[in-house]
């Protein structure tokens, strides 16, 4: 047996290392240790609730939004108070063009450049993936910079900046858009659309969102998108990395109407997502207490970083088990038909099913877009409670990020965070059962470059700022 | 040739994350047009694992020059001096250990962003972590390194402070480091081509801020001195010069700018959103703002407030235009 240690395990957010026990060339074991704790919760305990709308987002620089609309929701489920459907429409849009963003800066950024490597010198496609994907210099990286530059615009707009807005309130957003607003965001998404369509997909977005199988998918053939998924034929990166096929999903984007995509579980087929069964193990982190429902929880940790824990992350578990959450847990319980295809996939799964939502969520801003009412409330009004409680569970780029808040006398007493990749990434159980990324990676053949392994971690985007917090 | 490394300490890559908004030319255009090669960046660079351990090992033993050493992210010194907070994954070394390594390589260091200047929000709420700024601890000078610590190039560590900082602010220092240029520092070691403004110069509030046309709650667009804590008047920073994102600023955006270039902004001392209070009168001054002066104003200006101004102020957008002149 060889022991590896991948560190510093860059082009992902946050700082990762992955230990793999490797026989036969192959990965028996692995371990991901989120080697960061900067003890957010910890932070908050005390302070003015509302102070959490200021703290949270500075969880992490990539995901701000997503923490954001977490404690906003968190706060208004304490005040008993839901944003107007105006207000909780522009959250929506701001989230929606974060998540999007994300999508696109994994997607050229941290995952393509791996492709453009010598090691894949003599693939049919490698002098594409090269003038393409080359990290910084490749010419779908620097296209997919500006235009993400652009597209943010939208918060510029609505936001103020971007990252770390104090925009998403409990009752809706402090800035209320009007008709020349209306105008220029249409103008932000049409220019978005263009270079989806051109450049990205190569196609019409409503053609690739109309994909019911994967067959269909493999044969789309245009854009950056046709390029990678000639190399994932090559490369067979449809079974690298497969994941349980169970998936969660906290609905996105709360509209008064209800989720644009919706909440749930898959497991083989649709189920019922309970929040009161999920709990958090600590028994392999640097964590002290006892497993607890995220109203109970803590974050006391253990300063001897003593074993068997092997990393800051808790472990969150859904009545005992654990699940993939991300862009293609969403769209498959959702019900999207390509990704129900693809679900149980592995890395070329995760990735079409961000792809799918990218192409989704172009529609869904510019639906946000034409019916913003200029003239309507956009902020509901409310009081904190003295004592209170409230749970805020959105969908983050990266997948379900849940906020749970308790308040006493007027103040935070307890905070605790379930971010996406604390899902994704999680150690070790009680019951030794590993995380979805460590199961992921068990039978990965290592190879001499070590790059399926690679591609395997970066196909779930991971988060690591918000994972451990 | 200038050569740039970029570390990640513990924060949250916002900074990162804002620099790739610059425009006209975006970041990446940006850095190679002015020379600047990155050694190597924890979110862009394609080196992993044993090759980046390999750059890092090269610098810090000399074998490859660095002119520029970028921070992002405050040093988590905890627990117990030994920096395990935050291990540098792969090597066995905390960040702690390497930042400091690397910065004594580097011809110049800049802190990218509040929490590499001053510990920023990673300090916050009692400092779990024990975290500082490369060379602050809060307001107070030292922090991974000494007050009277310099780099190479005989400057002290260039606080490119914010949260998040501007991508302008962060690729005109480095542009003007390659070309040989160490920009004007303030008191805090901030570039001052940013930090001799205040937020509330071309803050589009500033009509309702000459009446003191508040308002009393977010999404009013009247100003947020008086009772949302807003301290634009006082923080340092072009923000609502040069806009953010297209046309934003925190201001513009309808919520108070809260300093988050200035150390130890992060534990206010009251709510965020709140104007601490006297009497009714609020604590913090303007800056440079005698405190008779800035009474006697404000009360005057409070009193000849125009129907216009104090309507506006309340509602959620312009409900009242500004009366049309016609020409003599």
């Amino acid at each position: 047996m060889t022991r590896l240690v991948l560190g510093p395990f860059n082009r992902v957010e946050g700082d990762l290392e992955v230990t793999l026990d490797v026989v036969d060339g192959r990965v028996a074991r692995a371990q991901v240790n989120a080697p960061l704790y900067r003890g957010f919760e910890r932070m908050l305990e005390g302070r003015d609730p509302r102070d959490a709308l200021v703290i949270t987002p500075r969880i992490c620089g990539i995901c701000s939004i997503s923490q954001s609309a977490a404690a906003a929701r968190a706060l208004g489920d304490a005040m008993g108070l839901s944003p107007t459907p105006q207000g909780a429409a522009m959250a929506a849009l701001i989230h929606a063009a974060e998540n999007v963003a994300d999508h696109l800066t994994h997607f050229h950024l941290f995952f393509l450049p791996d492709f453009a490597r010598p090691d894949y010198a003599g693939r049919p496609w490698h002098g594409r993936a090269v003038e393409r994907f080359t990290a910084m210099e490749g010419s779908a990286q620097r296209a997919a910079v500006a235009a993400r530059a652009e597209l943010l615009h939208v918060m510029g707009l609505l936001a103020g900046k971007w990252p770390h807005t104090l925009a998403i309130q409990p009752g809706g957003v402090t800035r209320a858009p009007g008709l020349r607003e209306k105008a220029r965001l249409q103008a932000t998404l049409r220019a978005f659309r263009r270079y989806l369509e051109n450049v990205v997909f190569g196609g019409a977005l409503e053609d690739f969102a109309a994909l019911e199988t994967v067959v269909g998918l493999m044969a789309w053939g245009r854009g950056d998108v046709g390029l990678f998924l000639e190399i994932a034929a090559d490369l067979g990166l449809d079974d690298l990395g497969r994941g349980s096929g169970r998936y969660l999903s906290y609905g996105a984007y709360a509209l008064d109407t209800g989720p644009v995509f919706a909440r749930g579980v898959w497991n083989g087929g649709p189920g019922v997502f309970d929040p009161a069964q999920i709990r958090e193990d600590l028994s392999h982190a640097w964590m002290r207490g006892e497993v607890a429902h995220p109203f109970e929880g803590m974050t006391e940790p253990d300063e001897g970083m003593a074993a068997p824990g092997y990393s800051w992350c808790k472990a969150p578990r859904l009545a005992g088990l654990g699940y993939e959450v991300g862009a293609l847990a969403r769209q498959v319980v959702d019900g999207h038909p390509l990704a129900r295809a693809l679900a149980g996939g592995g890395v070329l799964a995760r990735v079409a099913g961000r792809l799918l939502e990218l192409a989704r969520t172009q529609a869904v801003m510019e639906a946000l877009v034409a019916g913003i009412v200029p003239g309507a409330g956009f902020m509901a009004r409310g009081r904190l409670p003295r004592q209170g409680a409230g749970g805020g569970l959105v969908e983050a780029a990266r997948g379900a990020l849940g906020h749970w808040l308790r308040i006493e006398n007027g103040r935070i007493a307890g905070y605790q965070i379930i971010a996406p990749t604390t899902w994704n990434f999680s150690p070790r159980d009680a019951a030794g059962v590993p995380g979805p990324l460590e199961a992921a990676l068990e039978g990965v053949e290592v190879g001499a470059s070590g790059l399926s392994v690679q591609h395997v971690v970066r196909s779930f985007d991971p988060c690591m700022v918000c994972t451990v917090h | 040739m200038t050569t740039l490394l970029w570390l990640q300490a513990s924060g949250c890559g916002g900074c990162t994350m804002s620099l790739l908004c610059a425009e006209s030319p975006g970041a990446l255009e940006m850095l190679a047009d002015a020379g600047i090669r990155l050694l190597w960046h924890p979110a862009l660079s394609v080196e992993t694992g044993a090759e980046a351990r390999a750059i890092l090992e090269d610098v810090a033993t000399g074998r490859k020059c660095l002119d520029i050493l970028c921070v992002e992210g405050a040093i988590a010194r905890g627990p117990a001096g030994t920096g395990r907070f935050q291990m540098l994954s792969g090597t066995g070394q905390s960040l702690m250990h390497w930042a400091g390594r690397l910065a004594a390589r580097a011809r110049h260091v800049v802190a990218v962003g509040s929490c590499a200047a001053y510990g920023g929000v990673t300090a916050a709420g009692g400092n779990p972590t024990d975290a500082v700024g490369l060379q602050n601890d809060g307001a107070h000078a030292g922090g991974l390194l000494p007050a009277d610590w310099r780099s190479g190039s005989g400057a002290p560590v260039i606080n490119v402070a914010g949260c998040p900082t501007h991508p302008g602010w962060v690729t005109e220092t480095l542009m003007l480091l390659a070309a040989g240029e160490v920009p004007a520092l303030d008191g805090y070691a901030r570039p001052r081509f940013f930090a001799d403004h205040l937020v509330h110069h071309g803050c589009p509030k500033n009509e309702f801020y000459e009446y003191k046309a508040s308002a009393r709650e977010l999404s009013e667009i009247g100003c947020m001195m008086e009772n949302l804590g807003c301290i634009g008047t006082q923080a340092v920073g072009d923000c609502n010069i040069r806009p953010w994102n297209g046309e934003g600023s925190c201001t513009r955006g309808g919520y108070p700018c809260i300093n988050c270039t200035a150390p130890q902004f992060e534990d206010p001392a009251h709510a965020f959103v709140d104007t601490p209070k006297i009497a009714g009168i609020p604590v913090g001054l303007p800056t440079d703002m005698p405190k008779a002066w800035f009474m006697a104003l404000a009360s005057l200006s409070k009193a000849a407030t125009p129907v216009r101004i104090d309507a506006n102020a309340h509602a959620d957008r312009v409900v009242v235009p500004p009366t049309l002149r016609k020409p003599r």
